[in-house]
């Protein structure tokens, strides 16, 4: 049973997904786990953060207490300027989106289906929902990373064989980061790339709701 | 100086705003939103406007007064949910007395352009193979599937800036510009709140980020009595 083994924390999977941002490229987080990884980006590789609401270049999230009332990202979060930013209009910030001048973003997700689908905006049973940004960034970023608990609240799969939830796009996903894996959704279905320490591929099967493809190296989730 | 764009009050810059209108609201999360505009409409009682905003959540407390002092019938939003219990927008959709449209923020924005710019709509590659794009109509560009947009105009906007000269020029600071230069070109009627007036020259041309032509009233934000 994997009812009561140990899950990674969200900061470990924001610390997974740090690492999957080249040096000098263009990121834009989105809302919950994906906002925690501008802290675990190391000073050396120096990421830009594209924010919708106008702003490139801006700095991870502020401290308590040196929030500049003016500074949010999308999600009304403070951040901290520095060096080098640049602000302009929310036209030309999803400009640069559908441009394919942002390199990564990294999302949330309700559900992500075996061959990329992204399900992130409406919980069916609500009956409404916020997009934002997020299909803009589904359309347009060159890559989309998401990062996301492995299951929800319910014990229910978040990666599925097919999506029921209402789409944010389709086949836009090219990376999973969750707490128990490290998962690739390709044309041909989803392969599994790590698993979280004390977690066989069988064991991340049984939680999964898509049919894994499992490799024979499957590497330890290291952060 | 003979001709300014300046009103005494923000109460007088939204008096002539009707039932009905379609008002383009500045702010990005309550932040850098045209707070003495919105505060004195809701004061005047307006009914059934169409709200075009970014987002209601977090602080947007001067977005809330206006919804619960039930002014408006219908938002369009990329994110007009708060997701807390004591949402007011979320209550009004579900008792079945607010329209509510969610739509892709960039797609907002781009509608907006168009509407400001006299382009008759654009085809956007977003929300292709959602529900989004269902039923609607689209065309492949260049080996890319696009969904029409078409433009979308305002009777008033209501923005928020950092300076204004007598002539509606504006300049912002920081991500004050984002939404609201965003939203300033599509609505017949642009009311910038501002907190500092200056004569015109007072910005550097090279600095002006709204050029006057789009903005038709402005409001010095310390004449705005708060809430």
């Amino acid at each position: 049973m994997t009812d009561d083994k140990e899950r990674l924390d969200r900061a470990i999977i924001a610390m997974r997904v740090a690492k999957e941002l080249p040096a000098g490229s263009c990121v834009n987080l989105g809302i919950g786990i994906p906002t925690l990884v501008s802290m675990f980006v190391d000073d050396e590789s120096v990421v830009f953060y594209h924010s919708e609401s106008g702003v490139l270049n801006c700095g991870p999230l502020a401290d308590e207490g040196s929030e500049d009332i003016d500074l949010i990202n999308a999600g009304g979060q403070f951040l901290q300027s520095v060096p080098g930013m640049a602000y302009f209009s929310s036209v030309e910030a999803f400009a640069m989106i559908r441009g394919g001048h942002v390199d990564v973003t990294v999302l949330g997700a309700h559900q992500v289906s075996a061959t990329g689908d992204l399900a992130n905006w409406m919980l069916p049973e609500r009956g409404v929902g916020n997009i934002g940004g997020a299909m803009d960034l589904a359309a347009g970023a060159d890559k989309v990373i998401v990062a996301m608990e492995h299951n929800d609240r319910s014990g229910n799969p978040k990666v599925v064989q097919e999506c029921n939830f209402p789409l944010t796009g389709r086949g836009c996903v090219s990376l999973i980061v969750t707490d128990v894996a490290v998962l690739e959704p390709t044309p041909d279905g989803m392969v599994l790339r790590e698993t979280a320490p004390g977690w066989t591929p069988e064991e991340v099967q049984e939680v999964t709701g898509a049919r894994l493809i499992i490799p024979d190296n499957i590497a330890e989730y290291e952060v | 100086m003979a001709f300014s764009k300046l009103y005494d009050s923000a109460q007088a810059a939204v008096a002539d705003i009707p039932d009905g209108a379609t008002i383009l609201v500045g702010g990005v999360s309550g932040v850098n939103a045209p707070e003495g505009l919105l505060s004195a409409l809701a004061d005047r009682g307006v009914r059934d406007l169409t709200c075009v905003c970014d987002s209601n959540y977090y602080g947007a407390e001067a977005l809330h007064r206006l919804v619960s002092a039930g002014c408006v019938s219908r938002i369009i939003s990329p994110a007009p949910f708060t997701g807390r219990s004591d949402d007011p927008v979320h209550e009004l959709w579900r008792a079945g007395t607010m329209t509510v449209d969610v739509v892709p923020w960039g797609t907002l924005a781009e509608r907006m352009r168009s509407a400001g710019a006299g382009i008759g709509g654009v085809f956007l590659p977003v929300g292709i193979g959602t529900r989004f794009a269902e039923g609607r109509e689209t065309r492949m560009v260049n080996g890319v599937e696009c969904v029409f947009e078409a433009p979308l105009r305002g009777d008033f906007a209501l923005i928020r800036a950092a300076c204004a000269d007598g002539v509606g020029n504006l300049a912002y600071e920081g991500p004050q510009r984002g939404w609201n230069s965003a939203v300033v070109s599509a609505a017949r009627v642009a009311i910038a709140e501002v907190d500092q007036v200056v004569e015109p020259g007072g910005i550097d041309p090279e600095l002006v980020i709204t050029p006057g032509i789009f903005v038709n009233r402005i409001v010095q934000s310390s004449s705005v009595p708060v809430g």
